[in-house]
């Protein structure tokens, strides 16, 4: 009884965060916000019903699923990478940051890079 | 009773959220916005299944849950290196 109430507020606590997260891809006016919404708290979401689902073949059904933990690791190791590797190809492709946003480090980190290259070819 | 009732609104809740991520997907003024918004619409269904499973009583169907686990990292990523470089394979020079 105590188990299908904790699977229960799991499992809805995991739904409403997705539906969080996706408020934020929505409402978010630039792609790395729209990428530090949609990465974090959907991976925090379905670690959530996924792991409401292993406590419940877990304790009703006396059924040990090492393919759902498998899922939690994977999904746990592969969203931020994947949100990264979008992240770093929008900056490289010119997506701009939004207008209200302050600091851009990797600009002038990058515009050094290609000053000392130039200088380096131009006197070789 | 109240278990399946539980469930089935966690479902909505989640075609509310892939719904979303659909407009998302139509709108995104740029393509990174689009494969980020199919990334999240993977995530979404990875959960949903989870959901079915626990509603039909079967472990049936947690192959499913690796297997599009691993098609969307490897589809999101090949996105990205396109986007990126314009291939996405590179050949050896």
């Amino acid at each position: 009884m105590i188990g299908e109430w904790l699977i229960g507020i799991l499992i809805v606590l995991g739904a409403v965060v997705c539906v969080i997260s996706v408020f934020g891809l929505i409402r978010l006016p630039d792609v790395y916000l729209r990428s530090h919404a949609a990465t974090k708290s959907a991976t925090m979401g379905v670690l959530f019903i996924l792991f409401g689902g292993f406590l419940y073949f877990w304790l009703f059904e006396n059924h040990i699923s090492i393919k759902l933990l498998l899922g939690i690791v994977f999904v746990f190791i592969t969203s931020p990478v994947a949100g990264h590797l979008n992240g770093r190809a929008a900056y490289r492709s010119g997506v701009s940051l939004w207008k209200g946003s302050v600091q851009d480090d990797l600009k002038a980190e990058r515009k050094r890079v290609k000053g000392q290259a130039g200088e380096k070819s131009g006197s070789v | 009773m109240i278990f399946e009732t539980v469930l089935i609104t966690a479902l909505c809740i989640l075609l509310l959220a892939i719904l979303a991520n659909l407009y998302r997907v139509v709108k995104g003024p740029s393509s990174a916005d689009r494969v980020i918004a199919l990334d999240s619409v993977g995530i979404n269904l990875i959960a949903s299944i989870a959901v079915f499973s626990v509603l039909l009583h079967t472990h049936a169907f947690f192959d499913l849950i690796l297997l599009i686990g691993i098609l969307s990292f490897i589809g999101t990523i090949a996105f990205a290196r396109f986007i990126e470089r314009g291939v996405v394979i590179e050949r050896k020079r």
